[in-house]
């Protein structure tokens, strides 16, 4: 198998900063090849340089189909068939599935729309690797697997060679990871070659033939992904080792905190049914659209339940507002923090009073800067997030740390339930662990935890019981110690 | 076919249709004149000028810009090109070369000033349109045009039908103007991939760029179109008033705006048509024309005017919640 791409000795620096330092990298043509790193590893940087967004330094060779590329641009990159599918797809959602694949024929001087053959070239693009949409369907009304589907078909159409995926499996379901692994399989048949660049790699482990590691803008090395496990994985990337086990402290004596009879909201969840004890962190798992995160809502009293009764410390108390929640304890940090936890642009430290500025107030009702600064200084120390000075943005912070100020903004209103919406979605492995270890400190301090997620390790060993969700009903109760991943699987799939 | 009659159905501008539809029958029952043929010639006539500037501002909003400067440049053009129509004789083609050039001249500066700066559009056109009437305000002080070459007066007109009062109906410049304008902005949008770059400049400005886009080219045309448009319906303004003043104009912007967004074009852009933007005008002038007619003092218009805006954008943005709320379940 020749290579279809060979970099030797790349570099690149921003100011004094040493993004990438002499890394080689081979992709053969048709292999599958994962590209893994923490944030800040140097990923998105030696993508750039391979798309032609970024020069490399003076001493680098790229070399692609055996003739070396010293001046490689986008458009150059593209010609040569390297496509770049990004996390966030590039994607018109107001086209047609049809336009958004053959937008090329849009491009250049002004001609008219050839609708039949726009329609054409998709279609036939589709037809290649064996999926079918409406060519016609806006692609903002597709779900979103279905719209990475239009995405690799657009790379496809402009005859990619090599197809880099950022994070492709970040927003889909088991089963669509899976539709996705077998599409691949199948591009690579036809001698492309596919770059999977990924922070949760077991799902994508199991199609790749190698995995390069890069730590630090170096590379570590470059492994043959059969035999290698998401565990070492983890432990080259972060040069640590997580190895966690199910831990189970008994419960039964603590008190109920938070009890749940009869929930029903139609069209999202029915009957659900649970106690949460203080101390007790309680996983919640579910495929997107099981109404987990619908559930979560509703216990927060932002979309109060149709049916059914929500005790709080033996209290049947009505949840029909996040203000009333918030009242009686509930906090909820949600799944997106950028759009619902956060505001990017604010001062961390102004992030962290939000909830509880009212406490804050002397007299006048004017904000008291002492209290303030109080605040902020005590939350950063005690949930250690690295700040230069909480007066930056929280748009400055790295994943792990905005999740940790999503944490602190809660947690400041001392509630007595504390719901985790996937809390660990797009943070590193060693930002994770400092997350879990966050939580197990509050429950140990008798916090009661709902830990949403759809990540059966995250529920496996790092919850005390997991309830699994499964269309809007729950469908199984599982001890960690006494279950394995596969057992969950089975029940998640069920 | 059916699939796309149920989508029609289900869309912005077939429910405009049924209220255009159900305003126009309730006035025709209501008022005596307001369907008759002279009434209709008037209305269209008199409309002439922000149905143009609909159009114009129809490319702007779908690339996901907005522009409020386009009344001054239509008043810039307006006044330079009936100055030097009345020293020299130019004739039709001249004017309109004057005020088409013009207006895309300063649209143009719209564009650069945006591209260049990475300024918000709507900073820059409310800069714009200040800076452009402040100049033709110091620049003419304040004066007034009154008398117009005759040949621009008396302008040009096709007599299709005669009834039994011996009154004339006529196709006029201001119609063919409008015809053109809404005409040629369909095409764009919808027949030229200029205009579905500029749906995907306005669908995910991002990805537009990476697609290989030229967006400050795209943005030089969209509001050279713009300026343009503004500049050729200034002179039908100007020959539906038979006068120009340098202060007419501006202060209608706004209203302009209304019937685009009534007609569905979305201000973050990706989203309008041409039919809905003739729906959101033709319904701004049904209700205004109505209210006259009805009698009612000519004060309430503007509330009413209001009021059914209002109404219409709350219901445009509780039809968008529930479809993001259908996609969501879609996509769970």
């Amino acid at each position: 198998m020749a290579n279809f791409l060979e970099l030797t000795g790349i570099s690149k620096r921003f100011g004094g900063v040493r993004a990438l330092s002499e890394v080689d990298l081979d992709l053969a043509r048709g292999e599958v090849h994962c590209l893994a790193g923490e944030n800040g590893s140097g990923k998105s940087t030696l993508i750039k340089i391979v798309s032609g967004v970024q020069q490399p330094d003076p001493g680098g060779r790229i070399v692609i189909d055996g003739r070396a590329h010293p001046h490689l641009t986008p458009a150059g990159s593209t010609r040569l068939g390297i496509q770049v599918i990004y996390q966030d797809l590039s994607l018109f959602p107001d086209l047609t599935v049809a336009e958004n694949i053959a937008f090329s024929r849009h491009l250049g001087g002004l001609h008219g729309v050839d609708w039949r053959a726009i329609r054409a070239d998709a279609t036939a693009v589709m037809q290649r690797i064996g999926i079918a949409l409406d060519p016609r369907a806006r692609v903002a009304d597709l779900a979103i697997a279905q719209r990475q589907l239009v995405a690799i078909c657009r790379a496809l159409a402009a005859e990619a060679r090599l197809v880099i995926m950022d994070e492709p499996t970040a927003s889909l379901t088991r089963h669509e990871v899976d539709s996705l692994l077998r599409l691949t399989r199948a591009l690579t048949r036809r001698g492309i070659t596919i770059v999977f660049v990924s922070h949760r790699l077991d799902e994508v482990l199991e199609i790749a033939d190698r995995v390069s590691v890069l730590r630090d803008g170096r590379k570590l090395g470059t492994y043959a992904a059969e035999g290698m496990t998401g565990r070492r994985l983890g432990a080259l990337m972060t040069g640590g080792d997580y190895d966690y086990t199910p831990s189970v402290p008994d419960h039964a004596t603590a008190p109920v905190v938070l009890a749940v009879r009869g929930l029903s909201r139609p069209g999202e969840f029915a009957d659900i049914g649970f106690d949460l004890r203080a101390g007790e962190i309680l996983g919640l798992i579910g495929l997107l659209g099981a109404g987990r995160t619908e559930l979560a809502l509703s216990l927060f009293g932002m979309r109060p339940a149709a049916s059914g009764e929500i005790r709080l410390h033996g209290r049947a108390v009505p949840i029909d507002s996040n203000r009333a929640a918030i009242d009686h304890g509930i906090a909820y940090v949600p799944e997106d923090r950028l759009s619902l936890g956060l505001v990017m642009e604010q001062p961390i430290g102004a992030n962290i009073v939000l909830a509880i500025l009212h406490r804050l107030a002397g007299r006048l009702g004017l904000l008291r800067t002492d209290r303030r600064r109080a605040a902020v200084g005590e939350w950063i120390a005690r949930l250690g997030i690295k700040v230069a000075d909480p007066d930056n943005a929280v748009r400055t912070l790295s994943g792990g740390n905005q999740q940790r100020v999503v944490l602190a903004k809660w947690l400041a209103t001392g509630p007595r339930v504390l719901i985790l919406d996937s809390p660990t979605v797009g943070v590193d492995v060693s930002a994770k662990d400092g997350i879990y270890a966050i939580v197990r400190d509050l429950a140990a301090a008798g916090m009661a935890v709902l830990l949403i997620s759809d990540e059966i390790p995250e529920v496996l060993y790092h919850t005390h019981r997991i309830l699994v969700m499964h269309a809007g009903r729950i469908t199984g109760t599982f001890m960690p110690g006494e279950t394995s991943e596969a057992a969950l699987r089975e029940a998640l799939d069920a | 076919m059916r699939e796309m009659g149920r989508g029609f159905a289900r869309s912005h501008e077939a429910r405009l249709l049924l209220v255009v539809v159900v305003l126009g029958g309730f006035l025709a029952l209501a008022t005596p004149s307001f369907a008759s043929l002279q009434n209709l010639v008037d209305l269209l006539t008199s409309n002439a000028f922000s149905g143009m500037l609909a159009a114009g501002l129809l490319v702007v909003l779908v690339s996901g810009g907005i522009d409020i400067s386009f009344t001054a440049t239509a008043s810039v053009a307006q006044y330079a090109a009936m100055t030097v129509a009345n020293h020299s004789h130019i004739g039709w083609l001249g004017v309109a070369a004057i005020g088409a050039g013009l207006g895309s001249l300063l649209g143009l500066f719209n564009a650069v000033l945006i591209g260049t700066l990475r300024l918000s559009s709507i900073i820059v056109t409310i800069a714009t349109l200040n800076l452009f009437y402040g100049l033709l305000m110091f620049v003419t002080r304040g004066d007034e045009i009154f008398a117009l070459p005759d040949w621009f007066v008396n302008g040009a007109s096709w007599t299709v039908y005669t009834d039994a009062q011996q009154a004339e109906y006529a196709i006029t410049l201001p119609m063919l103007g409008l015809v053109f304008a809404f005409a040629l902005t369909a095409i764009l949008l919808k027949r030229s991939n200029i205009g579905r770059q500029v749906y995907a400049l306005g669908s995910n400005a991002d990805a537009a760029a990476r697609v290989g886009i030229p967006v400050f080219r795209l943005n030089l045309l969209i509001y050279g179109y713009m300026g343009l448009i503004a500049g050729l319906a200034s002179l039908v303004q100007a020959q539906n008033a038979q006068s120009v003043s340098p202060n007419a104009l501006v202060g209608r912007e706004l209203d302009v705006l209304a019937a685009v967004v009534l007609g569905g074009a979305s201000l973050t852009g990706g989203v309008g048509s041409v039919f809905g933007t003739i729906l959101g005008v033709m319904l701004l002038a049904f209700l205004q024309n109505g209210l006259l007619l009805l009698g009612v003092p000519s004060y309430w218009s503007p509330c009413f005017t209001g009021a059914v805006i209002l109404v219409a954008v709350s219901l445009l943005a509780i039809e968008r919640r529930r479809q993001q709320g259908r996609v969501r379940r879609v996509s769970a």
